[in-house]
């Protein structure tokens, strides 16, 4: 034993411990490293270098020009984030309320609710898609329903069109907006309510002066990611708009398919990327500044 | 009556859950700026009580007057009342001045006033220049003063508190008590406190309740209620106690078949407890008149600072015999020996401090 060893007891055995404690933690993040890497980070660099890559092969801008200077991919665009904010907006509508209510439930009815919500959530895509096809089309059993009963005596066009696409979206999407912000809804202290009640606050006035404030952070953090999901959805879209309603990830897919251009389609995928980027960084700004003062 | 407060009524409140009754038939009357305390274990029904004077619990049925006005069907917000929550319930999003702050805005008093008495409030609980700190930055102790900053700052009638020193450790907790006794002093506002600490209870009230099982089982101010326990539930709950079974018959009081002298209580007849106070019982060298006395064996002796333990086991002819607990104050450090873990020893306890409960 060395005099270092006396003076210090245990000291190297305890740095040797920490050592191994940060090689364990390296060791189980690197099979998420590697994956990752090959999936990730390996394919947009090679989407950016793609969307650099003109017709002739050679380096050039012209995918990024197409894109400014085309009448068409601007409308792609505007119908992207139109369907993108309206489906968000729709969500929000429909969500907040029902979010609230079953965080205001006991724990088991509460539970009952979130499984209606998860079902439709765990059913395939398609099946849902192509269920609302089903109900929506021209002959469809909606239609069929109003007509019978009076309501309508023409058939109304509900698919193949912005209204099917919306339709369609929100119900894939609502989950997505429920279990952030019921989570969050969840843990609000009910007292503070009680507390705004006993101060002198009516019911609406304590909602909006106490609950709505603190439950920012989880419907911000739904937005978000119903808003981003929208921007490069594809299925629902392309089977419910029928061809009319072209949202950037068919673009990209028509870019692929039809024209066998990678590099527009690239680009696209760039533009698309850059965009969610962009809001992903201002929306973690806003929601992070108001945490700083949730907790 | 007193411009700052109003006497509370409560009268046959009743609230039943399925089989359980969390009170029954309740009546009490509080009094214009008294501090009232109610006190129980938990489950025992106080904070239902607590909750039904803030309008949070509505009771199958049953009275609670705010001096004259009925308010049983009033709504929360409607009641006027300050409340501190347990965990504080301050607002989160807010600021030590906006929480402070609230009541006054949904009274629509004008801005300057608002600044006013917020800081008028936050003088009161010593948290002056605090009022532009984010709540996240504030201390367990410091929080506990916002929300009474917030519960006052209106000046209501009436203060009601659910346990609101429970979070805090034991050395704030008890500074806090004394405070919150001074300002009740100050303020003078009627004040129901909900605790199951019965040594806050002593400590802070002008009378106390305990509760137990949804009922009232006595009403009193402290030294009543720890003198003089109306039954072995409260002896037990309220203070140490060893409690020893007595029989009494024909005015004549019997433990273990050996006689005792009662200073109350003998006029009944049938099967008692006598409540032994650590503190009031002692060591005794030789028996003199005037107190009653027990012999038995030191089986526990423990230091706790200020006093010493000792547990000691009864000899008893007919079962095990009983334990009963006597305080030796640690009143200086040439104080006699005491004796030695197995030795005999002999108990006493005065006369005067001996009684009954059933």
């Amino acid at each position: 034993m060395t005099i270092a060893d006396m003076e210090k007891p245990n000291e190297r055995g305890l740095q040797q411990v920490a050592a191994n404690e940060r090689l364990t933690f390296f060791g189980l993040t690197l099979p998420y490293l590697l994956m990752v890497t090959a999936l990730i980070v390996v394919p947009v660099g090679w989407l950016f270098y793609l969307s650099f890559i003109g017709r002739d092969g050679s380096f050039s801008f012209e995918n990024y020009e197409r894109m400014i200077k085309s009448k068409a991919y601007i409308r792609i665009f505007l119908t992207t984030f139109k369907i993108s904010i309206l489906t968000t907006i729709i969500c929000a509508a429909i969500g907040y309320p029902l979010a609230y209510f079953m965080s205001q439930l006991s724990r088991k009815w509460a539970n009952i609710c979130m499984i209606g919500v998860l079902i439709p959530f765990w059913t395939s895509l398609l099946v849902r898609t192509y269920a609302w096809l089903v109900l929506l089309q021209k002959k469809g059993l909606l239609n069929n329903m109003a007509i019978e009963m009076g309501i309508i005596s023409e058939p109304i066009k509900l698919v193949h069109n912005t209204t099917g696409t919306l339709i369609g979206m929100v119900h894939i999407m609502l989950p997505f907006l429920i279990l952030p912000l019921y989570a969050n809804m969840r843990a609000i202290d009910k007292d503070t309510l009680k507390a705004a009640s006993s101060l002198g606050a009516t019911p609406t006035r304590a909602f909006w002066t106490v609950f709505f404030p603190l439950s920012l952070p989880g419907l911000l953090a739904g937005l978000l990611i119903v808003f981003v999901l929208c921007l490069g959805f594809y299925v629902t879209p392309a089977i419910l708009g029928g061809g009319k309603v072209i949202m950037a990830a068919m673009k990209i897919s028509s870019n692929i398919e039809l024209y066998f251009s990678w590099g527009a389609a690239s680009a696209l995928g760039v533009v698309l990327l850059v965009v969610t980027g962009i809001i992903l960084f201002i929306a973690s700004k806003l929601v992070s500044m108001d945490q700083l003062g949730n907790r | 009556m007193n411009e700052t407060s109003l006497n509370i009524s409560i009268s046959d409140v009743t609230k039943k859950y399925d089989q359980f009754y969390a009170l029954k038939d309740v009546s009490l009357e509080i009094k214009s700026g008294e501090f009232m305390t109610l006190l129980g274990p938990s489950g025992s029904g106080k904070t239902t009580l607590l909750m039904v004077l803030a309008g949070f619990t509505n009771p199958d049925y049953g009275s609670v007057k705010f001096g004259d006005e009925e308010v049983i069907l009033k709504p929360p917000h409607l009641r006027g009342i300050g409340m501190v929550f347990q965990n504080y319930a301050l607002f989160p999003h807010m600021t030590v001045e906006q929480n402070v702050g609230y009541p006054q805005k949904l009274r629509g008093v004008n801005a300057a006033e608002i600044k006013r008495s917020v800081e008028e409030a936050l003088s009161t609980v010593k948290l002056e220049g605090l009022g532009h700190r984010g709540i996240t930055e504030l201390s367990g102790g410091q929080r506990q003063r916002v929300a009474l900053a917030r519960a006052i700052v209106f000046k209501p009638k009436i203060l009601l508190m659910d346990e609101p020193l429970s979070a805090l450790d034991k050395k704030l907790r008890e500074e806090m008590q004394i405070e919150l006794r001074q300002l009740h002093d100050t303020l003078n506002m009627t004040t129901v406190y909900v605790t199951h600490d019965q040594k806050e209870a002593l400590t802070m009230s002008d009378r106390i309740t305990v509760i137990n099982d949804g009922e009232l089982m006595q009403l009193g101010t402290p030294n009543e209620i720890y003198e003089h326990p109306n039954n072995h539930f409260i002896a037990d709950f309220i203070g140490e106690s060893s409690l020893l079974p007595v029989t009494v018959r024909n005015g004549k009081a019997s433990l273990n078949g050996e006689e005792i002298a009662l200073a109350e209580g003998a006029e009944k007849s049938g099967e008692f407890l006598l409540v032994v106070r650590p503190e009031k019982a002692f060591l005794a060298d030789k028996k003199v008149k005037g107190a009653n006395y027990f012999s038995g064996k030191l089986i526990d002796s423990i230091f706790q600072g200020e006093s010493q333990l000792l547990v000691i086991k009864i000899t008893s002819s007919n079962d095990d015999g009983y334990e009963v607990r006597v305080r030796v104050p640690n009143e200086s450090v040439t104080q006699k020996a005491l004796p030695e873990v197995g030795q005999n020893v002999i108990i006493g306890l005065k006369v005067a401090d001996s009684y009954v409960v059933s």
